[in-house]
């Protein structure tokens, strides 16, 4: 056992510093993110951007899906990772507009991992790779945009042309989405 | 002349149940355990106590450490006070809302507990350095917040020193006491930074924060909580009623009131009933109802261990203890496991060894060709003046493009010194590493001796 009594009977005063113990110490949220970065491993179809290179809590991610009904788009999400991170899940936003039974015209994303589901064990990776198979098989159980879940779920070829539609910049019902096309 | 003998004749009383305990030997004391005078002038006139958190569990605390003796007391929270805190924070009194905590809680104690000297701070743990942390000698939090816990234990953790060979300077060591509550449920534990599971070893045990799946959220609402988070992710940022930059703030009664009314239309719309007041500010504020004699047993656990510590008396609850008192009483003491992988109290800082004219090249390349390390593309991290830096990151490709000409640079020129610490992330290690660098003594100087 510690005897704190017998060990230190004064304690130094505020304010003295010991020489070198002035660095400021990374934060767990810090050391944590550090890592999951250094070990993001991207499929080709997906790239990171770092507005600021020593800013790791924030950054976009962008997938430039290579089959499906969204080949040939390219999205951009941004991730805000917190101070509670890994405690709780990093904030992704889809910033590109896009006519997905999952993803709302807010940018809003439904991924189970990125709500309910999330576990500390999770990391930056396996969100990458949530997302980009809600691009590879949009989920029309869990609707966000339950226009487009109905229509993918009723006459797959008109969602098909709606996504295409979307994608080359153009009206869907009444919103207007960006081209988006890489 | 009575008056004065019968001031020291209550003074003697005072303290004579706790000189029973400390100057007396017992079946229970620790075997180590030296019963002492000084140890009550220990605890009154040298320990140095800081609580955090002058909230439900910090007004206990304060209460129960300075009737103990405990007179150094420093306190120290960022709210003010609100009138649905009266009911169990009993330092505060209708005339006190909207003025700190902290302030007031010292200033009552300070007045009904003749002697004790507690000190207020009205700010955030943040707002100080190690240097104010470092003169406790012991820590003892109630909060509700677990980002606060971890930047407290990360402090903490941060003040331990190591010998040379490698072992911990126990002096360095600064106990933490945390408690916590939640209803009719709680906890008590006591950490020993270095040697014991710390707040991040078992950072799992905390439950998530409550979330319902966004999509039944957009469209299949069963609760009246879907109805309230519907407005509060979806709604607030499509209408932005405040303006863009507002954010939804739940103590702001206008903002609560706007995401009522819009809650109650949706839950029309789907027939469920039961949006209330109390139910939208329990959803959008995560309250949970706060029992006040939780929190006494709670505090009054924690004292007991702050005071056990401070005194050496008695061993130490070892470590972890829960409560539940919501049907019957019952609780359960464990011995919490340290993690060989926590990413704070395992994360032992290494020495390196460099030339003052080192590239950062050199360092990487020995990162990858060292014995110690043989790793296989790390990433490299500093802070700089509190900021952090990447220094160099190979597997980002972004990160790669714009910090590969920091390799070419000097250590000095990225801002680095003799003692700074680097953080190194690589595959082949569970965590992140901190290693300091140490300059090499240029040759000449090494003649000399």
């Amino acid at each position: 056992m510690i005897k704190l009594f017998s060990l230190k009977q004064k304690k130094d005063e505020e304010g003295s510093s010991r020489p070198g113990g002035t660095q400021k110490k990374a934060s767990a949220a810090q050391l944590r993110i550090t890592k999951d970065l250094n070990e993001l491993n991207l499929p080709k179809t997906c790239g990171t951007e770092f507005p600021d290179p020593d800013d790791l809590l924030n950054f976009k991610l962008i997938i430039c899906p290579d089959e499906g009904f969204y080949r040939g788009g390219r999205f951009v999400f941004s991730f805000k990772v917190g101070p509670n991170y890994p405690h709780e899940p990093p904030k992704v936003k889809c910033e590109t507009a896009v006519y997905h039974p999952n993803i709302d015209l807010e940018g809003n994303v439904c991924l189970n991992i990125l709500r309910e589901d999330w576990k500390p064990v999770l990391t930056v990776n396996s969100i990458v790779y949530g997302l980009q198979y809600l691009f590879l098989e949009p989920n029309p159980e869990d609707p966000l945009n339950k226009e487009a879940a109905d229509e993918l779920q009723s006459n797959r070829r008109l969602f098909e042309q709606h996504v295409q539609r979307a994608m080359r910049g153009g009206y869907v019902g009444s919103s207007y989405f960006e081209r988006c096309l890489k | 002349m009575a008056g004065e003998s019968q001031t020291s004749d209550h003074n003697q009383r005072r303290w004579h149940h706790i000189k029973k305990l400390l100057e007396r030997s017992g079946p229970f004391c620790h075997p180590d355990f030296e019963p002492s005078p000084d140890i009550l002038d220990f605890i009154m006139n040298s320990c140095k106590v800081l609580v955090v958190g002058a909230g439900g569990l910090g007004c206990e605390l304060l209460k129960d450490l300075a009737l103990m003796g405990f007179k150094k007391i420093h306190v120290i929270d960022l709210d003010t006070i609100e009138l649905s805190n009266l009911n169990r924070q009993f330092l505060f009194r209708k005339n006190d809302i909207g003025l700190s905590k902290a302030k007031c809680a010292v200033d009552f104690v300070n007045k009904r507990v003749p002697g004790c000297e507690a000190v207020a701070h009205h700010c955030a743990i943040q707002d100080f350095d190690e240097g104010f942390y470092r003169q406790f000698h012991i820590v003892v939090c109630g909060l509700d917040s677990i980002v606060a816990r971890r930047w407290l234990n990360g402090m903490l953790m941060s003040l331990l020193q190591y010998n040379d060979d490698g072992s911990l300077d126990q002096s360095s060591i600064i106990p933490l006491v945390d408690g916590g509550t939640e209803g009719f449920k709680g906890n008590a534990r006591v950490i020993l930074p270095g040697l014991s599971a710390c707040i991040e070893c078992t950072l799992d045990l905390y439950p998530p924060q409550k979330t319902y799946p966004l999509c039944t959220v957009a469209n299949t609402p069963r609760l009246p909580e879907h109805c309230v988070e519907y407005v509060k992710v979806i709604q607030w940022a499509k209408e932005n009623p405040w303006g863009n930059s507002v954010q939804l703030d739940g103590d702001d009664p206008h903002h609560l009131a706007w995401v009522l009314e819009r809650a109650q239309e949706r839950a029309n719309k789907h027939g469920i009933t039961g949006v209330t007041y109390r139910l939208t500010q329990g959803v959008l504020k995560n309250i949970i109802p706060a029992v006040a004699s939780t929190n006494a047993a709670i505090a009054a656990v924690c004292a007991t261990e702050v005071f056990k510590l401070a005194t050496s008396s008695c061993a130490n609850m070892n470590n972890y203890m829960i409560m539940n008192m919501a049907d019957g009483v019952y609780t359960y003491t464990f011995n919490a496991e340290k993690r060989s992988d926590c990413l704070a109290c395992s994360n032992v800082t290494r020495v390196m060894e460099i030339e003052p004219e080192a590239t950062l090249q050199a360092i990487y390349n020995k990162l990858c060709d060292d014995q110690d390390y043989m790793m296989k593309s790390p990433g490299i991290t500093t802070i700089i003046n509190g900021r952090n830096k990447t220094l160099y990151m190979a597997s980002v490709k972004s990160i790669e493009e714009r910090t590969r000409d920091n390799l070419k640079k000097k250590v000095t020129e990225l801002g680095l010194y003799n003692g700074a610490d680097i953080l190194v992330a690589d595959i082949t290690t569970p965590n992140t590493l901190t290693i300091k660098l140490k300059f090499s003594e240029l040759e000449d100087i090494e003649m000399t001796h």
